[in-house]
């Protein structure tokens, strides 16, 4: 495979030194993916069309490593095939999207995408909802997932506390013995969330994670999110502008399938073609 | 289901691992073995034969086929009440258990059958002169026993892994399997097979050398079925409790999250499904030396859907609850057809209707609720 090179070079390093990219300043090494000129996802004149419609127009995207990335447009911006083709859902017609340096996302299958360390959350939370939010967490754990090291997997210390640590992140330590069905919807969202996290990605995709939230809750996971941010690289795709402008640090404005303005969130509110995208219909 | 009582209870701030059973599930455990190690020979055995107390050969023969059936229950269970795939094959893998038994069987006959030749009765009719060559080493019991387990393991092997690989589910995957045991009923049902045609295999003498109908070995041989049934009750417990269970139960509930968490359906289902036609094989080679014969309508569709229900009856998703399915519904069925052999038909489907209205959770479901709410 392409990034096989990469991978024992970065396996050398100490663990600690990629956690966390602030630390080690510039050159951020990550297990599998390089991201030594700092990006972590870069995606170059990327366009995808369906039936003569295009979803993406020659997009390209530059996300740093540690970024916490929001993505907002109108309905049919192309956000949804953006992840899409990220997470090789969707095979672009042109261009290139690569997961650090090396690992190239239009070669690899989705199952191999999500191995190599980018997690995806969809719209709508699936959790197992006959487990407990303990179980939930303990069967996304990154482990061996064959048969029969499943069948004599034992909960060890060292996974235990991994579990416990991300119950605290993900707000639910106070749940962990109720069944996931029990949950609030915005609890499933954080509890997809941290299943997430329990398989150790090095990107987030977040799609819509606040729709149908609580205000209260729409707060929490901003909090949530914030303190993501640095240890994960995020990308959060949002229609919420309030909820967009409490989290974002760098915002993407995509339309008709291209970027029309990236910077702060003070930046976008002033931007003249964002005003008249946004509010022009 | 019972998925959620699998989970790990807060106590005093720290989670408990699960047990493999309660103390109080240890208890009854012991109380069972006790009653079918010990009570059972004793009744049947010791006391003598006029005693009001004494069990008849009818009773142990009847309780000894009903503990095969609840061996199959269980396998149901596993793959059905916990894995989420319903199975109305198993009737096919029981029986080639059963005949792979019978093959034995049939050969241990020897020279003592009705034309009193080295081949059985049903091919001497047909004026076959030797054995098929899948007749073969049948005389060796540990070769016999090889046959129970490896071929209804590597049909359920090769079939699981062609319909599970084609992602088959639900109603379809029900309906594939329904066809396959039937398909494999009217294969036996010739005569050409060799397997004896619509008559089967019967009129054994002796297993292992020991005559068939003695009450030593019939006690024997109920004794074996027993420890089968709670060694397979134990080892079903281990693995719903393992990481493995929770991962099937997963699967019954949210198949596409199991794969985006990394883990491949296919193999878990096809481990499971395998090892219940495992299961199910050993259950019936149990079953036909005790019941006396084994012919082509084990495997009719019909046999296959009871054993559904008897899994349904009891409670999906708790192993104890269709095992004792089973004993309720066959012990009922062994009363009706007697008392009123023509209405047994409209009782077992009623049963079912009553149980799918009213005990969703069958059996298991009603004592589970009543301990819950005191």
């Amino acid at each position: 495979m392409a990034f096989t090179k990469a991978l024992t070079v970065s396996e050398s390093a100490p663990r600690e030194q990629w956690d966390d990219p602030v630390a080690s300043g510039a050159r951020v090494l990550t297990s599998g993916v390089d991201t030594t000129h700092r990006g972590i996802l870069y995606i170059e004149g990327v366009s995808v069309s369906f039936d003569g419609f295009k979803a993406l127009n020659n997009l390209s995207l530059l996300v740093d490593a540690g970024e916490l990335r929001c993505v907002i447009g109108p309905n049919g911006a192309g956000k949804t095939t953006m992840m899409d083709v990220i997470t090789g859902k969707t095979r672009p017609d042109a261009g290139s999207a690569f997961f650090g340096q090396t690992i190239d996302l239009t070669r690899l299958s989705e199952p191999e995408i999500a191995d190599a360390g980018i997690g995806r959350k969809f719209q709508k939370p699936t959790v197992f909802e006959r487990h407990s939010v303990f179980e939930n967490l303990e069967l996304a754990m990154k482990t061996d997932k064959r048969v029969m090291p499943t069948l004599r997997a034992r909960l060890d210390g060292m996974a235990r506390d991994r579990i416990m640590r991300t119950l605290e992140t993900i707000k639910l330590a106070g749940e962990a013995t109720r069944p996931a069905g029990m949950l609030s919807h915005g609890q499933k969202q954080w509890l997809e969330i941290g299943m997430l996290l329990m398989q150790e990605p090095q990107l987030l995709l977040l799609d819509e994670p606040v729709a149908g939230m609580s205000d209260e809750e729409a707060l929490r996971s901003a909090e949530l999110f914030v303190s993501l941010a640095g240890k994960y690289t995020l990308i959060v795709v949002e229609h919420d502008m309030d909820f967009v402008a409490r989290i974002a640090q760098k915002v993407t404005v995509l339309h008709e399938g291209s970027v029309l303005a990236e910077g702060s969130m003070d930046e976008i509110q002033g931007n003249e073609q964002v005003i008249e995208v946004f509010l022009g219909r | 289901m019972t998925g959620t009582a699998f989970a790990p209870s807060h106590a005093a701030g720290e989670l408990r691992i699960l047990q493999l059973l309660s103390s109080g599930g240890w208890s009854l455990y012991g109380l069972a073995a006790l009653i079918l190690f010990v009570l059972f020979p004793l009744l049947h055995l010791v006391v003598p034969v006029d005693s009001p107390f004494h069990l008849s050969d009818y009773w142990i023969t009847l309780f000894g086929k009903i503990m095969c059936y609840a061996i199959v229950a269980l396998a149901m269970d596993l793959i059905w009440g916990y894995t989420g795939i319903l199975s109305l094959g198993h009737g096919l893998f029981f029986a080639l258990g059963g005949y792979s038994m019978g093959m034995y069987l049939m050969r241990s006959i020897g020279r003592d059958g009705v034309y009193q030749s080295d081949l059985p009765d049903f091919m001497v009719f047909l004026d076959w002169k030797k054995y098929p060559w899948y007749w073969s080493f049948t005389d060796h019991f540990w070769y016999a026993a090889a046959l129970v387990i490896l071929v209804p393991g590597l049909l359920a092997f090769v079939f699981g892994f062609f319909a599970f690989r084609s992602r088959i589910k639900g109603v379809y995957f029900s309906i594939i399997t329904q066809a396959l045991t039937y398909a494999a009923m009217l294969l036996f049902f010739r005569n050409d097979t060799g397997f004896g045609g619509n008559n089967g295999f019967t009129d054994f003498k002796r297993v292992l050398g020991f005559p068939i109908t003695a009450p030593t070995t019939r006690m024997a041989l109920f004794t074996v079925t027993a420890a089968t049934l709670l060694g397979f009750l134990l080892l079903a417990r281990w693995i719903v409790t393992s990481k493995l269970g929770r991962v099937l139960t997963a699967i019954r509930d949210a198949e596409s999250r199991v794969m985006f968490s990394g883990y491949n359906p296919l193999y878990f289902k096809l481990f499971i499904w395998t090892l219940s036609a495992v299961i199910c094989g050993i259950a019936g080679a149990l079953y036909v030396p005790q019941v006396g014969i084994i012919n082509p309508s084990e495997m009719s569709p019909a046999n296959s859907i009871e054993i559904a229900i008897w899994t349904a009856v009891g409670g999906r998703g708790t192993l104890v609850g269709p095992v004792f399915g089973a004993v309720v519904v066959n012990l009922g069925k062994s009363w009706f057809t007697k008392a009123l052999p023509e209405y047994w038909l409209f009782a077992l489907g009623l049963l079912f209707i009553l149980v799918t209205l009213f005990l969703p959770r069958g059996l298991a479901g009603l004592w589970l609720s009543r301990k819950r709410s005191p």
